[in-house]
């Protein structure tokens, strides 16, 4: 078993159960979605899914062809890390009382690259972006000192460092294929 | 009449599409959800025939049948709820067999949708994993696009079942008729831009192939390149044979037509897949009963795959060269590549197999001696000389099916309408009645066995409705002969849950006013066989065969597609 963490990014048209067909796929052939991230692309009517999951390459080859095949998916592919640049987004959650007493609190900030959202009476939301492992960082470092009251990551998001996805040529070269 | 935008119900507007996208048949069952367009199809039955079958599954395995044999995508209409629900079977089945198929359900008012409204029930969210593509109607508007789609999507590339949901306002609703066809969707394409390389490819290496072998499977049919696969095949002298869905490509005598492949296959092309050089798979798509165990499966040979789908690429079996398209169109490209050549010492090799096959199983199945009972593989032998070469072969599952296609006799193509990839037991009955609809002028078998036939039984009131002249052979064995062979086999004979009280299937046959006699042995089997085929009319031949037969050869499920049981000790 030789699995990584693969991501799989699928442009699609903005029909009702997309997501539904897609995640079928993924739950036939057993595999967890560890992140999922869906929303317009830069493309009117087209949307984006940015999906992870930890498989086997073989597998992940067959995943994508089955996307690819279903009518309203314009393209699906994969990545691993190497090809990617990736964010997740993370909010924490504090207790305004307990953060202003803490010591260090700005060389922890400057230290994670966090920014302060939201701060009153009550609570302060923290906002940190980064790989998987630096928002974990974060959030174990402030467990340990002065306790997190709330905790939300998002999907990943990616974006390809060797090519620009020409997803509008791609466009412009189907409707082509169709109308010619 | 059609292009002036006059304002018409959306039930009309649909009617008026099915008719634009060639329709002519429809098999459906009416309830409160479909009302309306039962009420406007009753002004369009001079241009749309209704086939009112006796259970919804029953209109899909119809549409199947009729897709089948004509080529033509198979219209099912249901009402919502229990209607749709009762066509999941027959979708499923459409999906696996990659059958053209458009299922029309109604659906509650598109206001209460949500809401469990009486008779509502999630058709889109049900069908979607077993459908090319499911799409809900709420709008008259959307009527023309979304029933042009559902045609276009079934039935190109690789053909499958749609399922449109049409909710009840859209029915009554009025709207603008207009037709216009989609024949493009950007984000499908059904037919693969063809790769000259991999056409070279292939064909260099089946040129420098010894020992080349060709699976025929129903893709050819599909896409009605029979002819490209003979000048193919003829010109590199290439041995072929058939999987399930792809028998009657090939005319059964056709001197490189080596027989049926997988678990219950002959035995040459089973043995020859594990010692040609080259295995060239064309519209396969190398389904476990076909291959038995992988890790054993055609491992010396390169592999040339020709499919419309790319998904099937590598999904099974490792392939050296694929080769993408259209079969009517890449089968040429390869061939004008090939060097003629002859492999007739390679050919000949398949003949001690064949010999072997006939002595230890097939004479034995269809010559068994007096004092046997009747074998199914008798019954089918003499069905298949009786019926001419013009015949649709139709089955259900189990036993009845493997001997139906192993002894029936193949003269031209689309004859054969079997439930493949799902193995659906009740398949059989409504989709002989779709067959018949959709070649009228052909002789329709139907080999069914006891089990199977009482799962939609109630079929024969459709026959008797429609007065279809369809040949039922009942191979009834008094068991679910399918599941006792391998408890025989491989469970120690314990025959849990599949021994069967019958009924009187002549009764229950001259009920439905069809002819029918029981026979149980050869004199009267004989008569009976005339009697069917002199008639014009329905006829339902029950043949009481051997309890306790088996079908052979058979590969062990999870076994080497070389380890064959020919079941020599029993029968003696
Ligand atoms: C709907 C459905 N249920 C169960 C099965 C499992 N099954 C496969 S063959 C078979 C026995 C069929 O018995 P019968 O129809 O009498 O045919 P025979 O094998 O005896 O010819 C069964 C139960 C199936 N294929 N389909
Ligand atoms: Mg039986």
């Amino acid at each position: 078993m030789n699995k990584k963490l693969y991501t799989v990014i699928i442009f699609s048209e903005n029909t009702v159960g997309l997501l539904n067909q897609i995640t079928i796929i993924f739950t036939r052939r057993q595999l967890n979605i560890e992140t999922l991230s869906v929303s317009p692309s830069a493309i009117k009517g087209i949307h984006k899914f940015t999906i992870t999951t930890w498989a086997e390459k073989d597998m992940m080859n067959k995943v994508v062809k089955q996307i690819d095949k279903r009518v309203d998916i314009l393209k699906a592919y994969y990545n691993t890390d190497e090809d990617l640049v990736h964010q997740e987004i993370a909010l924490y959650k504090l207790s305004t009382d307990l953060f202003v007493k803490m010591k260090g609190v700005e060389d922890l900030i400057r230290k994670y690259n966090a920014r302060v959202l939201e701060m009153n009476e009550d609570c302060i939301v923290l906002e940190k972006s980064g790989h998987y492992a630096e928002t974990q960082a974060l959030f174990e470092e402030l467990s340990h000192s002065i306790g997190v009251l709330q905790f939300i990551r998002s999907g990943r998001v990616a974006i390809t460092k060797s090519k620009v996805e020409r997803l509008s040529d791609m466009l412009t070269e189907m409707e082509k294929k169709a109308n010619g | 009449m059609d292009n002036t935008k006059e304002k018409i119900t959306g039930s009309e507007a649909l009617l008026r599409t099915l008719i634009a996208e060639g329709v002519d048949t429809i098999f459906g069952y009416p309830g409160g959800q479909v009302i309306p367009l039962y009420d406007c199809l009753y002004d369009y039955s001079d241009r749309l025939r209704h086939i009112l079958v006796r259970h919804e599954q029953g209109a899909t395995h119809a549409a199947q049948g009729y897709a089948r044999v004509s080529g033509k995508v198979g219209v099912a209409l249901v009402t919502s709820g229990p209607g749709a629900t009762n066509t999941i079977t027959g979708i499923a089945d459409a999906l696996m067999d990659s059958t053209p198929m458009v299922v029309i359900t109604g659906q509650v008012p598109s206001a209460l949708l949500g809401s469990d409204a009486f008779q509502e029930v999630d058709v889109i969210g049900i069908a979607q994993p077993i459908t090319k593509w499911a799409f809900q109607i709420r709008k008259p508007e959307e009527i023309v696009w979304a029933i042009s789609r559902a045609f276009y999507i079934a039935s190109t590339g690789r053909p499958g079942p749609v399922v449109i949901d049409f909710a009840k306002d859209a029915q009554v609703g009025t709207v603008e008729y207009e037709y216009k066809k989609v024949n493009n969707i950007r984000s499908y394409q059904p037919i693969p831009v063809i790769d000259p390389e991999s056409i070279a490819a292939a064909a260099e290496l089946i040129n420098n192939a010894a020992k080349p072998f060709a699976l025929v499977g129903q893709g050819v049919i599909l896409g009605g390149a029979e002819k490209e696969l003979f000048a193919f095949l003829e010109k590199a002298d290439i041995p072929a044979a058939s999987t399930v869905l792809g028998l009657s490509a090939m005319p059964t005598d056709y001197r490189l037509n080596k027989g049926m492949l997988g678990m219950h296959g002959n035995v040459a092309p089973n043995r020859k897949t594990n010692e040609c050089d080259v295995l060239i798979a064309i519209g396969m798509r190398f389904d476990d009963r076909v291959t038995g165990n992988l890790e054993y499966y055609a491992r010396q040979a390169k592999i040339i795959h020709f499919d419309i789908d790319l998904s099937e690429i590598g999904k099974n079996v490792p392939t050296d060269i694929p080769v993408l398209g259209d079969a009517k169109e890449t089968l040429p490209a390869v061939t004008a590549l090939l060097r003629p050549s002859v492999h007739t010492e390679w050919i000949a090799s398949f003949a001690s197999d064949e010999q072997e096959e006939y002595e230890k199983v097939i004479n034995k199945e269809i010559h068994p001696s007096a004092d046997r009972p009747l074998q199914m593989g008798e019954v089918v032998d003499k069905i298949a000389k009786a019926s001419g070469t013009d015949a649709v072969l139709v089955t259900d599952v189990g036993q009845n099916q493997m001997m139906g296609v192993r002894y029936f006799q193949y003269g031209r193509t689309r004859s054969v309408v079997t439930s493949g990839g799902l193995g659906t037991m009740g398949y059989g009955l409504p989709a002989a009645i779709g067959a018949k609809i959709g070649a009228p002028e052909r002789t329709v078998c139907l080999f069914t066995g006891d089990g199977g036939l009482q799962m939609t039984i109630q079929e024969l009131g459709t026959i008797m409705q429609e007065k279809l002249n369809l040949k039922i052979i009942v191979l009834n064995n008094h068991y679910l002969g399918m599941v006792r062979q391998w408890q025989e086999l491989f469970f120690d004979k314990r025959y849990s849950a599949t021994t069967m009280e019958n009924p009187d299937f002549t009764a229950i046959g001259e009920a439905y006013r069809i002819q029918s006699r029981t026979v149980g042995n050869r004199e009267e089997l004989d008569e009976a066989i005339a009697e069917m085929f002199a008639g014009e009319d329905a006829y339902m031949l029950v043949a009481d065969v051997e309890t306790h037969g088996m079908v052979y050869p058979m590969v062990p499920a999870g076994a080497a597609i070389t380890n064959i049981i020919m079941g020599e000790e029993s029968h003696e």
